[in-house]
């Protein structure tokens, strides 16, 4: 065998999508889905070519939302980035404060206090249980559960979304991480606030799972449907819950122990099939362990500073250098790449955003479904405008 | 069974729906206008300006540093400086800002204007309905609207409030410590210069005498 060979027939699983042929009667219909369509999720476009119900082609047509967020990093102070971070996933705006926090701590090597790595688990660990849920909750919507779960998602979220506002002064654009440290130290009664609400989560995923996960409506159309093969999902950089779907075993908690997760105690849910059942599964999954972390995390939160004194906020000038530092974000590896000359603001900046990378798969998993899978499929991908147009 | 699944769900759907009507922690949602969740202490809005005393103007904490506006990461903060100075709540002459406005319509409530501010001159606002029927100048607000008295502040924000004032109280008395103490090394310096200014005299003699004593 040849090594031109070899090459075709290595790049012949995963490079090019399966070609669906049109049954020959009929002429193809295009649709284009979107950019407003409620399901979108914002303003997405998908151009589908149809054969009947079967999608033939389908275009994903991102850029509606495109608010120049990383050259406006590269203009302005390192500081000043921070609130723009909570304008890409906006469900998530924590995790991104933290993986841009990361990025800088690493550029300039600077040192976290304990007290606050407890506290940016904590609170990235609410933001992946509520971030899943609504998640779930916009799943079942586009089957046509038209608000039941999502509600109930909502309703839990939004006890979250106010502890968030009681610590941070902002429901959604929190705002909180510093290059450091944390902006405000935790109270006493926050934490108990917080104990209260993590006791009742465990409830709300019980309610969640007996109101769905037996549901024979949601396995019969989401069983099956919308399969990512594993070697398909790490050769397209796929990550997250989705990656896990597949059956990879790859969380960046676990292999990169970024602050102090390798102190808790947590299993990885993977899945078996790759459908959108088993995205679903994951998720649920995932908010058990997230509220297994939240508890020890609220145990053994130690005393202490919360901002590295020798941290800067104003004439922040990082040394000539470029890092980059990633996070297990609740929809995947979310990255931040800094590259420093020494001034007071980035050289370049560059976010890698799981949503942009999870959705390139979209065609793929479509290739051969129903038009009406397309919806279901492109909710279990879970992205956020924000950040796939950046 | 087919159907337990959706059947169980029902029961859950029916568990909440009859819920509300049971518990009062279940019900989740407030009727707007008349009923209000309290805001959260820390919550934040729109900035605003801290003054002392009774007179907006005479008591503006900011002195035109222009940090904030320096730093503000939309850039909706514009500050003039003024040509003349005014009296500081330590009693230090400083200048003041003769135009501080702030666009609303472009701010986005990031609160790092405040996090920056070296002189506690700028705060976050809980007022949220601020709706207006001009667009452009309902939204820009000038530093007569922007003032809010310490008072104000103690309301919306207790807590931090009270540290604020304990800090500033704490740098008053620093400074007024380092003006006594710079007043007593003046006048000590002052009795210095009339010892130094009194001793050529007695000196002098002695010089004089040793001159004398060595001729």
């Amino acid at each position: 065998m040849s090594v031109a060979e070899t090459k075709t027939e290595k790049l012949d699983g995963w490079n090019r999508p399966p070609v669906i042929e049109p049954d020959g009667e009929g002429e193809l219909l295009e649709v284009a889905m979107g950019p407003h369509h409620p399901s979108t999720h914002g303003v997405f476009r998908m151009d589908v070519a149809l054969d009947g119900e079967r999608v033939i082609r389908l275009k994903p047509v991102f850029g509606y939302l495109h608010r120049n967020h990383e050259k406006i990093a590269e203009g302005t102070t390192y500081l000043a980035s921070m609130p723009y971070t909570d304008r890409l996933d906006y469900f998530c705006s924590l995790s991104n404060n933290w993986a841009y926090a990361l990025a800088v701590e690493k550029l300039v090597g600077q040192e976290v206090p304990e007290r606050a790595e407890y506290i940016r688990v904590i609170l990235a660990e609410l933001t992946r249980v509520q971030n899943h849920a609504s998640t779930i909750g916009f799943l079942l919507q586009e089957m046509g559960a038209s608000g039941t779960p999502l509600m109930y998602a909502f309703r839990e979220r939004e006890k979250i979304l106010d502890l968030f506002e009681s610590l941070t002064g902002s429901r959604m654009m929190c705002n909180y991480m510093r290059f450091g440290g944390c902006r405000v130290d935790i109270s006493e009664p926050w934490l108990a606030a917080t104990r209260k609400v993590v006791a009742g989560l465990p409830a709300f995923v019980d309610e969640f799972e007996a109101l769905l996960s037996s549901n024979e409506i949601l396995m019969a159309r989401c069983q099956g449907v919308g399969v990512l093969k594993p070697d398909l999902a790490v050769n397209a950089g796929i990550s997250g819950p989705m990656l896990r779907a597949s059956g990879v075993n790859y969380d960046i908690r676990k292999i990169d122990h970024y602050g102090v997760y390798d102190r808790f105690k947590f299993r990885v849910p993977l899945g078996d099939h790759g459908d959108i059942y088993d995205r679903y599964m994951v998720r649920v999954l995932e908010m058990r362990e997230s509220i297994g972390i939240l508890n020890q995390a609220l145990k053994e939160i130690p005393s202490g500073p919360i901002m590295d004194p020798k941290a800067k906020i104003r004439n922040f000038r990082p040394k000539a250098g470029e890092a980059y530092g990633r996070i297990e974000a609740p929809k995947g590896e979310l990255g931040f790449y800094l590259i420093s000359d020494g001034g007071p603001n980035p050289y370049r900046y560059r976010v890698r955003p799981p949503s942009l990378i999870n959705l390139t798969v979209l065609e793929d998993m479509c290739l051969g479904q129903n038009v009406a899978d397309v919806v279901l499929i492109f909710g279990s991908v879970d992205i956020v405008l924000g950040e796939v147009d950046r | 069974m087919l159907g337990e699944g959706i059947v169980k769900g029902m029961l859950e759907t029916a568990k909440n729906f009859a819920g509300s009507f049971v518990s009062e922690e279940r019900l989740t949602t407030v009727e707007y206008p008349e009923q209000r969740i309290p805001t959260a202490e820390n919550a934040r809005v729109f900035p605003f300006l801290v003054y002392d005393g009774p007179e907006w103007e005479a008591g503006l904490r900011c002195v035109a540093c222009q940090i904030c506006e320096k730093e503000c990461p939309p850039k909706c903060i514009y500050i003039e400086k003024s040509k003349d100075k005014k009296p500081d709540f330590v009693g230090k002459m400083q200048i003041y800002p003769a135009k501080f406005d702030i666009d609303i319509s472009v701010c986005m409530s990031c609160q790092i204007c405040v996090e920056v501010c070296p002189f506690e001159a700028i705060k976050m606002d809980t007022q949220f309905e601020l709706a207006t029927d001009d667009r452009f100048g309902g939204l820009l607000l000038d530093r007569e609207q922007l003032a809010k008295s310490n008072e104000y502040y103690h309301t919306i924000h207790p807590t931090e409030a009270s540290e604020v004032d304990a800090r500033l109280a704490q740098e008053k008395a620093a400074a007024e410590a380092k003006a006594k103490a710079a007043a007593e090394a003046a006048a000590a310096k002052a009795a210095a210069g009339e010892a130094a200014k009194a001793a050529p005299k007695t000196d002098a003699p002695k010089s004089d005498s040793s001159a004398a004593g060595s001729n």
